[in-house]
């Protein structure tokens, strides 16, 4: 379903960032990088301490001819930016919704590790066989 | 003879011609040629399994079309007397893992990495490339007559044949099952001098399964063969080896198979070297419990890694390990997600790659449900094998319990939790001995859901826990607050005040200044009473007057009642006092009349005020000093949580921006 999972560092810099069709992958990882600013838009603009599920859910993010950007920040300023197929018009929001959660599921389980040092890049096998699980769905 | 060589030179053309990705060109000397065709005829001949001799076997040595069958070649492999390691790697590197079979290019580039091997060569491509001399088969008398230049022995080979086949079958799926171990890794690290004794230990299972066939072959051929088990025994003592099923089908051929007895506890799962022995378990728990003492309980992450760290593994593959290991993604680490955790980086050690997932002998739930808890466990239940599990559930439940009571309710001091642990265990061992196997499931479930449980509670226990052993020492946990509240709420002071409240409750009433006790619609209660009391005054004991004395001032009543009371079981009380307290002759009785009861009173209340006064002190100072108690943790938390954020300072990276 997804062409492109990333996961931004609070400070912008990426922990994880894989993407489908091994070409291309420069493309991505430019819109990741320009949709950043979309995601700090809207963590501005919600300036209300109250954090739910709702709220971790960016939505909608950027869409372009062919793709369709979708953003999620979790509570630590971690964000995650997905990036799915325009041509899969299927795709709905609850399913964009629960990919983000298994998302965020994983990357706590890799938090709980303590050989993981926060700000590291994410090597987890379990992290990336999720992912990928994620990513050849469509198939 | 020539049909041999000539078969070989072709074989060895191809070798040379053939396959370009493959291995490189292979330069055989005529010697070698020699040998290694017969070698191959001889693996060739045995797999086909069919008549004939020398000649039509070489015959059949066609490049590329005739293979040597896994069997003899394995077991060829293993008389040259290489570690099974490297007999892996000779295998991997001569391309027969690649096609899946030994052709003859693939058997040449094998014999010829035996020999670099043999020599001290690594094995490597290009140390074939040298003259090298032949290499060395320790096999029995008869193999050693055929390989040395007796092509007619081949017949011997045909007895060999019906035992062989067994064997290869075995070989087979011994095979698969390490080749399926290699190639989940493609790289395999070279093995270093042996380390320390259980890493050691470790190590005997792989070549263990070697030689537990090579030993079984030698069993069942006859007389001739040199004995072989003193090599067996010193390499392994215990059960683990990778062939146990290969071994259990030839063991029922074989009787008088001394490494049967090995074969008790091994259930059927393929991944052998994954299996924890009973010594490799004793020294995992022994180091839990260095760590921590309490078995039930969990090691942090912190406290892991520090100890992992030691292993001087990398960190992405520790990191690794913890993620296999941790099968509830706590961040804490029970006894049997250690021991997995220590099992798998004692196995990486031994350059065993690491495994795509957990293996089924290494999960969590087999770990707890296979081994008994260490020490009392094992003395106790040795004998009673069957019920193992059942007594291991209700234990573990019960310690699930008890760990979950600690984590819930804090105030418990640890130590008092691990004595009542041995105590609940204790008795634990006494009726669980009767104890149902049908109850498993639902202790199981319970204990997965009381597992399961505490995975959102062992953040802020396991650190709170460590703050507070911070302050004290291990042995004796800081005395934490039973139960009162920080917050002195009335009702707090209303439980202190409690066991005084009988005494003060006189007191507290608040007496009406003295009124003439004369009520009129009460007379007649008063009356009864009155009757009643001088009836029971009369009684010998003094505690039943007293009691409905005291019985009747908590009553609600007109407040003239309770003075009426009070007067008169002051009376009597008085009265009654008289035979009891002997000091106070009858004349002071004599003299208590309404205006001394009045004055008494008075005192009396004056008493129960300094009584109560004195109790409100007290409760003070308990709240002071648990006031204070609660303010020193408070600091050595913000202690803490400023060391954190430190580190946290620290250790992120630079930000770029």
């Amino acid at each position: 379903m997804a062409v492109c999972i990333a996961v931004i560092a609070k400070e912008n810099y990426p922990l994880y960032i894989r993407s489908t069709p091994t070409e291309n992958e420069l493309k991505f990882h430019y819109m990741v990088h320009t949709s950043l600013d979309m995601v700090d838009e809207k963590i501005s603009a919600m300036g209300k301490a109250l954090v739910d599920q709702r709220e971790l859910y960016l939505g909608l993010l950027y869409p372009t001819e062919d793709y369709k950007v979708y953003g999620y920040v979790t509570n630590s300023k971690v964000k995650f930016v997905m990036v799915v197929d325009s041509s899969n018009t299927a795709l709905r929001d609850n399913e964009i919704r629960s990919m983000f959660r298994k998302l965020h599921n994983s990357y706590t389980d890799v938090m709980c590790n303590p050989f993981y040092n926060p700000g590291d890049r994410i090597q987890s096998r379990a992290f990336d066989n999720m992912v990928t699980s994620m990513m050849i769905q469509v198939c | 003879m020539e049909a041999a060589a000539a078969a070989a030179a072709a074989a060895a053309a191809a070798a040379g011609g053939g396959c370009g990705s493959g291995p490189p060109p292979l330069l055989l000397s005529e010697g070698e040629q020699q040998c290694y065709s017969e070698l191959f005829a001889r693996c060739a001949g045995a797999a086909g399994g069919g008549p004939g001799s020398g000649p039509p076997e070489a015959a059949r040595v066609a490049p590329g079309t005739a293979t040597a069958a896994a069997g003899p070649v394995a077991d060829l492999f293993r008389a040259s007397q290489l570690p099974a390691e490297t007999l892996h790697q000779i295998t991997e590197l001569c391309g027969a893992k690649r096609v899946g079979y030994f052709g003859a290019t693939q058997f040449y580039i094998a014999l010829k990495l035996i020999a670099a091997a043999q020599s001290g060569l690594p094995v490597r491509i290009e140390s074939i490339k040298c003259e090298l001399p032949l290499p060395r088969f320790m096999m029995s008398k008869n193999d050693g007559e055929i390989r040395f230049g007796n092509p007619a022995e081949l017949h011997g080979t045909k007895v060999q044949i019906p035992y062989l086949t067994t064997e290869k079958n075995s070989f087979k799926r011994m095979d698969d099952e390490d080749k399926q171990q290699e190639t989940q890794s493609p790289t395999m690290s070279p093995l270093a001098s042996p380390p320390s004794s259980p890493p050691h230990y470790q190590r005997v299972p792989l070549s263990h399964g070697y030689s537990k066939l090579r030993s079984s072959a030698e069993q069942m051929h006859p007389a001739p063969y040199e004995a072989r088990q003193p090599l067996v025994q010193p390499e392994g003592s215990s059960s683990g080896g990778p062939g146990t099923k290969p071994l259990r089908h030839q063991a029922s051929l074989i009787r008088s198979f001394s490494v049967e007895r090995e074969l008790q506890d091994n259930s059927s799962y393929p991944d052998e070297p994954w299996r924890i022995t009973e010594e490799q378990r004793e020294y995992y728990v022994n180091q839990f419990r260095s760590l921590q003492p309490d078995p039930s309980s969990f090691i942090s992450g912190s406290v892991a890694k520090n100890f992992f760290t030691k292993s001087k593994l990398s960190i992405p593959e520790l990191s690794y390990i913890w993620e296999l290991s941790d099968a509830d993604c706590d961040g804490a680490l029970t006894l049997p997600e250690f021991c997995a955790a220590f099992h798998l980086i004692v196995a990486r050690k031994n350059g065993y790659p690491l495994p795509e997932g957990l293996p089924p002998t290494l999960q969590p739930e087999y770990l707890q449900a296979a081994f008994p808890k260490p020490k009392w466990d094992c003395q106790l239940f040795d004998s009673y094998s069957e019920s193992l599990p059942a007594n291991q559930q209700p234990r573990d439940l019960n310690r699930m319990e008890t760990s979950v009571k600690d984590m819930a309710d804090l105030p418990v001091p640890t130590q008092d939790v691990t004595s009542d642990d041995k105590q609940a265990l204790k008795s634990t061992i006494n009726e669980a001995l009767s104890k149902d196997v049908s109850e498993d499931p639902a202790t199981s479930k319970d204990s997965n859901s009381l597992k399961a449980r505490p995975r959102s509670r062992s953040y802020s226990s396991t650190s709170i826990e460590e703050a507070m052993k911070r302050g004290e020492d291990p042995p004796t946990p800081p005395p934490r607050p039973q139960k009162t509240h920080s917050r002195a709420s009335s009702l707090d002071l209303n439980k202190v005040f409690q066991p005084s409240v009988p005494a003060t409750k006189s007191g507290l009433l608040p007496p009406p200044p003295a009124l003439p006790p004369r009520p009129c619609p009460s007379q007649s209660e008063q009356v009864s009473e009155a009757e009643l009391l001088p009836q029971l005054s009369r009684a010998p004991s003094q505690a039943a007057e007293s009691s409905p004395a005291k019985k009747d001032v908590p009553y609600s009543q007109p407040p003239s009642k309770p003075i009426r009371r009070k007067f008169r079981p002051e009376n009597q009380a008085t009265e009654n006092q008289e035979p009891s307290t002997a000091a106070s002759g009858p004349a002071s009785a004599a003299t208590m009349k309404p205006h001394p009861t009045v004055q008494k009173q008075s005192s009396k209340q004056k008493k129960a005020i300094q009584t109560a006064i004195r109790k409100n002190k007290e409760a003070n100072a308990v709240l002071a000093r648990l006031n204070s108690e609660l303010q020193q943790q408070l600091k050595e938390v913000h202690q803490e949580r400023i060391a954190l954020e430190n580190q946290l300072e620290q250790l992120r990276p630079v930000t770029v921006l």
